[in-house]
C-alpha cells in the first residue's frame, strides 16, 4: 500500500463524510423556514429567534453552564492531586484500591454510576439530612466524580513525560515541597490543567444519563431538556441550538489549539535559549 | 485505611527519583494530598456501589424510600436482617433481562466490528498522509467528540426516519420506490454507535500505526511479499495493541449505552442500559434496578476489568522482553 492508494483515500473520504454530513445537515436545516426538518422551505433565522425566547431552554443552559464550570474546577483540583499521587507518590497503603477507583469510572456503564450515586444521596440524606433534596449540588458532585478520572489521566501522563530533574534540582537547592510544586511543577503542567479542565467542562455539559439520576424535579440541565423534547420528535429549534453549540465548540477548539501551539513554541524557544547560553559559558 | 505516610520507608526503593520531592513533604502534607481525593472517591464512587448491592437485596415497597430496610430493630430487642433474593429470581427468571443482556453484547460486538472496519483504513490513511495535513485530519477526527453527543445522535433521527433525508434522497435518485424502515430498528442503533464512537477507534489505531517502522514493510516487499500479504503479515500484527485498545474503547460504552438505543432503536430494541433506566424511572422499582446494576457489574464490568489488567500485564511483559 503506497501513500496515495485509492483505497485509503476513498476510505478517508467516506469516513469523514460519515462524520460530518449529519452535522452539516443539522446546521443547514436550522436555517429552514419550514417546520418540517426534512423539507427545504426557504432561508430563515426564525428558529434562532424562537430559541432565544424559550425560557425553559435558556434557563437549562444557564444551569448546565454553572454546573459544568463548578464541576470542571473541582474535578481539575481533585484530578491534579490524584494525578500527582499516581505519578509521583510511589507506593502507599491502599494504592491499588486508589488506582482502581480512578480507572473504574471510565469502564463503568453510566446507568450504573448514575443509579449508584443517586442511591448514595438518598441514603446520606436519610442518615444526615444532607443533601437536602437533589439539584445543582448533587449533579455537580456526580459530574466531578466521573470527570475527575479523566483529568487524572491527563495530568498523570503529562507528569510522567515531564523531566523530573528540574524538581529534583529545586529540592536540592532547598526549596520546600509546596514551593517546588507551585513554582516548578504547576507551570510545567499548566497546559495539561487547561486541557483537563476543558475536557471535564465538556463532559459535564454533555452528560445526560448520570445527570438524570442525580437531578431533582426542579433542576433540569440542557441535555435533559433537549432529550425530552427530542423524544417527542424533531424540531428545528433543536437544530438551531445544535448549530450554536457546534460553532462554540469549534471556536473553543481552535482558540485552545492556537494557545497551546504558541505556548509550546515559547517553551521550545526558551529551552533553545537556555541551551545556547549553556554552550556559551 | 488512608495510610497517609505509613508506607514512607518502602518508597526509598522506588526507582522514581522525584519520589524524593514528595517524600520530603512530610507525613502531614503528603497524607493530606492523598486523603482528599481518596476520601472523595470512597464516598462518591465506592460507597455508592455497596449501597446498590444492599438495595438489590431489598424488596420493593410503595413508599419513601421505595424499598424495604435490610436491617431492622424488632421490638427494640433484636436485630433482624432481611435479605431478599426476589429481585434476582425475577431477573434470571424473566426472559426479557437475559435477552436484553445478550442483545447488548451482540449489538456492542457488531458495532465494534463495523467501527474497526471503517476506522482502520482511516487511521492508516491518516498515519501515511503528509505530515503537513496529518494534524489537521486528526483534529477533524476529534472535533465531533467536543460537540454534544446527544445532538449528534439526534442528527440521525432526521436522516433515518421514514420521510427523512436519506429516504427522500434515495427515492429522488430512483434507487427505491418505498421508504426503507431504518429508524427504530437495530440497524439505526448500529449506525448511531459507530458514528458516536468512531473517533475512539481511530485515535489508538492511529497512534500505533504512526509509530510503526515502515522499513519492515519495505523489507517484506523487497523479499517478494505482495502488498496485501505484507499487510496481513506485518502491519496487522504490529497494530494489534491499537486494535485491542480501540475495540475496548468502543465496546465498553456501547454495551451499557442508553441514549442511542432509546432515541434510534425504538421500543423493540432491547439493551440492558435501557432496561435499567425503565426499571428505575418508569417502574420506580429500585431493588430491581439495583439487581440489574449488580448483574451488569458481575457479568460485564468485572470481565472487562480483568481483561484489561491481563492486557496491561502482557504489555509490561512484552516491554521487559523488548
Amino acid at each position: 500500500m503506497t501513500n496515495r492508494s485509492p483505497f485509503l483515500i476513498s476510505a478517508l473520504a467516506f469516513g469523514f463524510a460519515f462524520l460530518y454530513v449529519p452535522i452539516l445537515l443539522l446546521i443547514v436545516f436550522s436555517f429552514n423556514e419550514s417546520k418540517l426538518v426534512t423539507v427545504w422551505g426557504g432561508f430563515s433565522f426564525k428558529w434562532y429567534g424562537e430559541l432565544f425566547q424559550d425560557e425553559q431552554l435558556l434557563g437549562a443552559a444557564k444551569v448546565s453552564l454553572l454546573i459544568a464550570a463548578m464541576s470542571a474546577t473541582l474535578a481539575t483540583l481533585l484530578g491534579t492531586m490524584a494525578g500527582l499521587i499516581m505519578a509521583r507518590f510511589g507506593r502507599f497503603k491502599g494504592r491499588t484500591l486508589f488506582s482502581g477507583m480512578i480507572t473504574a469510572p471510565m469502564v463503568m456503564p453510566e446507568v450504573i454510576t448514575g443509579l449508584a450515586i443517586l442511591l448514595m444521596f438518598v441514603v446520606l440524606e436519610e442518615l444526615t439530612g444532607w443533601p437536602d433534596g437533589r439539584g445543582i449540588t448533587t449533579i455537580t458532585i456526580a459530574h466531578t466524580t466521573f470527570a475527575m478520572a479523566y483529568v487524572t489521566i491527563v495530568i498523570q501522563s503529562r507528569l510522567s513525560q515531564m523531566d523530573d530533574s528540574v524538581e529534583e534540582a529545586a529540592m536540592d537547592l532547598g526549596a520546600r515541597p509546596l514551593k517546588v510544586f507551585f513554582l516548578i511543577t504547576l507551570p510545567i503542567i499548566a497546559p495539561a490543567l487547561v486541557s483537563g479542565w476543558l475536557l471535564a467542562f465538556t463532559l459535564s455539559l454533555d452528560d445526560l444519563v448520570t445527570t438524570s439520576f442525580a437531578a431533582g424535579p426542579s433542576s433540569s440541565t440542557l441535555p435533559m431538556v433537549v432529550f425530552s423534547s427530542v423524544r417527542l420528535g424533531v424540531t428545528p429549534k433543536i437544530n438551531a441550538l445544535a448549530t450554536i453549540l457546534v460553532v462554540l465548540a469549534t471556536m473553543a477548539i481552535v482558540v485552545a489549539g492556537y494557545i497551546m501551539h504558541r505556548q509550546e513554541q515559547q517553551r521550545k524557544r526558551a529551552m533553545q535559549r537556555a541551551l545556547a547560553e549553556q554552550d556559551a559559558m | 485505611m488512608l495510610g497517609g505516610g505509613g508506607g514512607a520507608p518502602k518508597e526509598r526503593r522506588h526507582p522514581n527519583s522525584a519520589g524524593a520531592a514528595t517524600r520530603r513533604l512530610g507525613v502531614g502534607g503528603r497524607g493530606l494530598v492523598i486523603a482528599v481525593p481518596y476520601f472523595w472517591l470512597l464516598l462518591f464512587f465506592l460507597a455508592p456501589f455497596l449501597i446498590v448491592l444492599k438495595i438489590s437485596f431489598a424488596e420493593f415497597q410503595v413508599g419513601v424510600p421505595p424499598y424495604t430496610p435490610l436491617v431492622e430493630w424488632v421490638d427494640d430487642q433484636y436485630l433482624q436482617i432481611r435479605m431478599s433474593f426476589a429481585s434476582y429470581f425475577y431477573l434470571f427468571g424473566d426472559e426479557l433481562y437475559v435477552a436484553a443482556y445478550f442483545n447488548s453484547l451482540k449489538i456492542a460486538f457488531f458495532s465494534t466490528l463495523f467501527a474497526l472496519l471503517l476506522g482502520y483504513p482511516m487511521a492508516y490513511g491518516i498515519a501515511r498522509a503528509d505530515k503537513s495535513i496529518r494534524n489537521l485530519l486528526l483534529l477533524a477526527v476529534v472535533l465531533p467528540f467536543w460537540t454534544s453527543f446527544l445532538i449528534r445522535v439526534y442528527a440521525w433521527i432526521g436522516i433515518l426516519k421514514n420521510n427523512g433525508l436519506l429516504n427522500n434522497f434515495l427515492m429522488w435518485a430512483g434507487v427505491i420506490n418505498e421508504p426503507l424502515e431504518i429508524l427504530n430498528t437495530e440497524m439505526a442503533v448500529y449506525i448511531g454507535i459507530v458514528y458516536a464512537y468512531l473517533p475512539f477507534m481511530i485515535l489508538p489505531l492511529y497512534s500505533t500505526l504512526e509509530k510503526m517502522d515502515m522499513s519492515l514493510l519495505e523489507a517484506a516487499m523487497d523479499l517478494g511479499c505482495r502488498p496485501w500479504k505484507a499487510f496481513l503479515k506485518v502491519t496487522l500484527p504490529l497494530s494489534m495493541p491499537g486494535i485491542v485498545a480501540g475495540c475496548m474503547l468502543v465496546f465498553i460504552p456501547a454495551v451499557g449505552e442508553f441514549v442511542i438505543p432509546d432515541l434510534l432503536g425504538g421500543a423493540d430494541t432491547l439493551m440492558i442500559g435501557k432496561v435499567l433506566w425503565a426499571e428505575f424511572f418508569n417502574n420506580r422499582d429500585w431493588p430491581a434496578a439495583s439487581a440489574v446494576a449488580v448483574a451488569m457489574l458481575v457479568f460485564l464490568v468485572v470481565p472487562i476489568m480483568l481483561f484489561q489488567s491481563y492486557q496491561a500485564r502482557q504489555e509490561a511483559k512484552a516491554k521487559e522482553q523488548g
